[in-house]
């Protein structure tokens, strides 16, 4: 068995005295793993690092084997994310992220916005709302999406500032004013078109939307929690937009 | 099937070289068979060393390194400077900096680094005795010297986290050029860092 197809490491782990086992989102087919002979050399540990994108070759004797890859770098990203905390922990909330699909099942559109998403991970005006929708999109990919085009209650496309819990489709603001309290607020960026971005309170507030939606339908069904990172990411993020963010004026 | 050629006694010892790093079983067969020629001389003093190791070898309270008295040789040494810390991965990377000589400050062993594929978690990592010591007042610096690796950075900005609210300077080691690097063999990587860290000159 032999296939050739482009990745983005999601991350490694030392086999034997000089091997490593690679993690990769690949274009076409999905979350897999595979072992690099010598992946712990001086050459091939600086470009076998999460975020980077790399040609693959794998060959395996059977189709169920684990297999070997052959790597070579496309895109070294890893370097430039290293200094950032807000890139460091999202790379690591992508891959857990990622890590709740089937390995081997291809997600061509994950793939193609996890590379979108790490070519700005270290920018965090726009970090926050790319994780915080590769997240909705995430649920979408294991069957659980969420309707957000249009009103669950009157079926019209303005003003949609809710999310029921219930449903996980969008409220618009008349329809839900008096189940307000009990709804989830719908950030304006993960509407379908909007702009990208927000501040600390709309990203905080997308974070809690899809939370709440992983959490019901696939950590509590499967027994685990969030992933560490996800709250690291969160936090590092907040710190980074309040230090961005300019001084209110005085008086 | 094959033919037995040595003891039991002389092929557990074979098998357990062979899970020595950097000793396969070829090379385990090879440094038995010298063991044993040289009985006298090498076999039965290293037999004692391996045992005393065993007996008397403990895992430092205070830092996390190995020695064989707590708090380690490097904790209890009174001409290290208390004020900085160097906090590291794990004790080959205390010994590698040691060797270097480069700083007279005292460590601080992580046991890993955060690994979400391995299932190495902040508990599971000494973070908690790194936090504790600083705590106690007296340190002014913690050097972050974890490898350049997306888990070793990750691993370092929690720490620097946890860290965050107390009155203690945190740097980490600089990447870049290694010495008698040639800028035309090096990753794309690593000059990506080294050019994002330059420093005036």
């Amino acid at each position: 068995m032999e296939w050739r197809d482009e990745g983005i490491i999601l991350a490694t782990r030392k086999h034997g005295e000089t091997s490593v086992i690679l993690e990769v989102m690949t274009r076409g087919r999905g979350r897999h793993l595979g072992m690099v002979r010598g992946g712990r050399s001086r050459k091939m540990r600086p470009f076998l690092q999460p975020g980077n994108r790399v040609d693959l070759s794998w060959r395996a004797r059977l189709d169920e084997q684990l297999g070997t890859f052959q790597a070579e770098p496309i895109e070294q990203n890893a370097a430039r994310l290293l200094e950032s905390a807000t890139a460091v922990h999202g790379l690591q909330t992508l891959a857990a992220h990622l890590r709740l699909l089937p390995e081997r099942d291809p997600h061509i559109r994950l793939y193609e916005t996890l590379g979108l998403i790490i070519a700005h991970l270290d920018d965090a005006t726009v970090a926050g709302a790319l994780v915080a929708r590769f997240e909705i999109m995430v649920l979408d990919e294991l069957g659980f999406g969420l309707d957000l085009l249009q009103c669950a209650a009157t079926g019209t496309r303005d003003n949609l500032i809710y999310v029921s819990p219930k449903t996980g489709r969008a409220v618009s603001a008349e329809a839900g004013a008096p189940w307000a309290d009990k709804l989830l607020p719908l950030p304006s960026f993960l509407k379908s078109g909007a702009e990208i971005g927000g501040d600390g309170e709309a990203i905080s507030a997308a974070f809690r939307l899809s939370g709440y939606f992983l959490a019901r339908h696939v950590y509590e069904p499967r027994g685990i929690s969030a992933p560490q990172s996800r709250a690291s990411f969160l936090a590092a993020l907040l710190k980074a937009l309040t230090s961005q963010s300019p001084a209110a004026p005085a008086g | 099937m094959s033919k037995r050629i040595v003891g039991p006694e002389i092929e557990k010892l074979i098998q357990l070289l062979a899970k020595v790093p950097g000793l396969g079983p070829r090379s385990a067969r090879r440094a038995a068979l010298h063991l044993i020629k040289k009985k006298e001389q090498l076999l039965g003093p290293l037999t004692v060393a391996m045992g005393d190791a065993l007996e008397r070898v403990r895992i430092c309270s205070r830092c996390g390194n190995i020695d064989t008295v707590d708090p380690c040789m490097i904790c209890s040494d009174p001409r290290r400077d208390t004020g900085t810390i160097i906090l590291v991965e794990d004790v080959s990377d205390l010994w590698a900096l040691e060797r270097a000589g480069a700083m007279n400050a005292q460590f601080h062993v992580l046991g890993g680094t955060l690994s979400p594929l391995d299932g190495v978690g902040p508990d599971d990592l000494n973070i908690r005795g790194l936090v504790s010591r600083v705590a106690e007042g007296g340190v002014s610096e913690v050097i972050i010297a974890v490898n350049a690796t997306v888990e070793g950075q990750t691993t370092a900005h929690y720490v620097t986290d946890q860290l965050a609210d107390m009155n203690v300077k945190i740097t980490r080691l600089a990447h870049g050029v290694p010495v008698g690097g040639e800028l035309d063999y090096l990753d794309e990587g690593t000059l990506t860092a080294a050019l994002r860290s330059r420093t005036a000159f």
